[in-house]
């Protein structure tokens, strides 16, 4: 039976238009204009418990005004959603104690005291005993990595330590749901590592649900077996990545850092030349030609470095849009053009 | 029975952890509240310049009336200062009431706790300031009946809890226009004229004093003051006022509340 359940959910509000300069300063005092921002169209899905499925998209696509309504913070236009058996938007206690969002760039810690004050806090709310909070924030510290920065106040924290303490605020009282807003963002690549093998343990330890948004692929496909793509507020894709990439991408991006510039005619036998900038081109080679074209390159041409990755997720989608993808009855295709307004 | 002992032994809990953690933090900031409690001294000021009108006889008052009058402002006015607006509109315009709304608690216990411990991270300085006033001005020394001081303390802790209802109220309206902090500027014009911390309302025209009793501002300096001061005033109606201001805004409050969180749309957050 599905944990979190969404169905025909949209949210739309006004946002004032302005125009730049003083005749639009003067128009805007005079005359208020607003537009339509449709930020969440017509989304429905379901997710299991136990499940960690990652909400992926550009910036505007509408990731976090999902959360927001799932998480009880905002009403629904228009839809209705439920989440462990309540309706979010009621924010009835029992609800709130079974969930926790954690965003990226809000903190909930008190900033001039060290963490451990703003735990005492949430350990009281929470009504948690304070033997057993001491023994979760031991765990959550063990689990995080952090020790002598519990002591310390916020503000002292680098970017990271603070991140981990914001998770280990937001997760002191055991929430089987969690809705995480870009949770690595701004994170040196070992601090990315280490929140999301803290997030994985998580959820192996306590069964917990977790929904996610990232524009770092890297943290998707890490944590998540499933995933959704969210473009201008609608749903475009809900499965598994990895095979969506496969089937969509036929192609694969290699990066070349050369020694000396090359023109494009020299690279063309190589594969589609994206870019040429200085030394640094850029390439699209199919995947069933990688293997081979690969040791050509690097006999052929006087490469310092190499590197192969897959297209970055905002061309995928672009492709999604375009109708690529329809064979695959997991994904929805849009009408053209049908999204218009977005916002995160 | 043991679902009431239960909740209170959690609101317990929650109260004492709430104060202390924000007693803490208040003491990170003990300067400012320093320099904050030192701008309450306008009354002092003020005090300074009816001391001379009364010492040419152009008052009923006597100097030494003047001055523990102003001296009982002082303390009214440190004991009701009030700023969530500030606060709320911060948190509501920077997203950081997000966090405060997923958790089981009404935030408003947070802004309250911040309230509270300011209040006895402020009571020490305000030991030091009147020990320096009563050194300074002898004339105003005197001894409060128990009485007096008990009615003082009841209609100061009512006074903070309407301040604080009537500042929270208009902080609501964060949810819709977002400078609120605006209106509350507007609020010191109509504070400082009726509230008798320019001039105690006696000297005030008798109608103008009568229509200003059955307003909220009195009460955050003129009713405390004339009460620890034991000099005449309407205690029956006094807190008979104070009682429907604060059943008016609490209300309002509640409903401005449940509406502006339909209206919220997590700003920035």
């Amino acid at each position: 039976m599905p944990i979190i359940v969404a169905e025909h959910l949209s949210k739309s509000y006004r946002a004032a238009a302005k125009e730049p300069g003083m005749l639009g300063t003067l128009r805007h005092f005079v005359r208020r204009r607003y537009r339509l921002i449709e930020a969440v169209r017509d989304v429905s899905f379901s997710i299991e418990p136990g499940e960690i499925v990652g909400f992926l998209g550009p910036n505007g696509a509408g990731k976090t005004t999902a959360l927001k309504m799932l998480s009880g913070l905002i009403h629904p236009t228009a839809g209705r959603c439920e989440v462990a058996g309540h309706t979010p938007f009621a924010r009835d206690s029992a609800f709130l104690r079974s969930i926790t969002l954690v965003m990226g760039q809000k903190q909930q810690l008190i900033w001039d005291l060290p963490v451990l004050d703003s735990l005492r806090i949430n350990a009281a709310v929470y009504d948690i005993p304070e033997a057993e909070a001491r023994r979760r924030v031991d765990e959550l510290a063990a689990m995080l990595g952090l020790t002598t920065q519990l002591t310390q106040p916020v503000r002292k924290l680098s970017l990271g330590e603070r991140m981990k303490a914001e998770l280990m605020a937001a997760l002191l009282h055991r929430p089987s749901i969690l809705f995480l807003d870009e949770p690595t963002l701004g994170l040196d690549v070992n601090a990315q590592a280490s929140v999301r093998e803290f997030l994985l343990s998580y959820n192996q330890r306590h069964g917990a649900t977790i929904l996610l948004t990232s524009h770092y692929k890297a943290d998707i496909t890490a944590l998540c077996r499933r995933e959704m793509l969210i473009d201008k507020g609608t749903l475009i894709y809900d499965g598994d990545l990895a095979a969506m990439i496969e089937r969509l991408a036929p192609c694969r991006e290699v990066r070349l850092d050369l020694r000396r510039a090359y023109a494009a005619e020299e690279l063309a036998p190589f594969g589609e030349v994206r870019t040429i900038e200085g030394r640094a081109a850029h390439l699209l080679v199919r995947r069933e030609d990688l293997t081979r074209v690969l040791p050509r390159i690097l006999s052929d041409l006087d490469v310092e470095d190499l590197t192969v990755g897959d297209p970055p997720v905002e061309q995928i989608i672009g492709q999604v849009f375009n109708g690529q993808a329809s064979a695959n009855a997991d994904v929805q295709t849009p009408t053209p053009g049908a999204a218009q307004g977005a916002a995160t | 029975m043991t679902r009431i002992i239960t909740r209170l032994s959690r609101t317990r809990r929650i109260a004492s952890t709430l104060l202390s953690v924000w007693y803490a933090y208040m003491l990170e900031y003990r300067a400012e509240i320093f320099l904050w409690a030192m701008v309450g001294l306008l009354p002092l000021i003020l005090m300074g310049l009816w001391m001379q009108a009364a010492a040419s006889g152009a008052t009923a008052f006597s100097p030494g009336d003047f001055a523990r009058y102003f001296f009982a402002v002082f303390l009214a006015r440190q004991f009701t200062a009030v700023w969530v607006i500030y606060d709320f509109e911060y948190d509501v315009v920077d997203g950081r009431l997000s966090p405060y709304l997923l958790q089981p608690i009404d935030p408003v216990w947070r802004y309250m706790a911040g309230h509270a411990a300011e209040r006895l991270t402020r009571l020490p300085l305000l030991v030091g300031f009147s020990l320096a006033f009563f050194w300074l001005f002898p004339e105003a020394r005197w001894l409060p009946a128990v009485g007096d001081v008990l009615l003082c303390a009841l209609a100061l802790a009512l006074a903070f809890l309407l301040r604080f209802a009537i500042q929270y109220s208009v902080a609501m309206l964060a949810f819709w226009i977002e400078r609120v902090s605006e209106i509350e500027k507007f609020w010191f014009l109509l504070f400082f004229f009726f509230s008798g911390t320019i001039a105690p309302l006696d000297l005030y025209p008798p109608a103008v004093r009568d229509a200003a009793m059955y307003t909220p501002f009195p009460y955050f300096a003129y009713f405390p003051a004339q009460l620890l001061t034991g000099r005449p005033a309407p205690i029956a109606l006094g807190f008979v006022v104070m009682l429907g201001w604060l059943a008016f805004f609490f209300v309002v409050n509640r409903v401005l509340w449940r509406r502006g969180l339909k209206q919220h749309s997590g700003m920035g957050a």
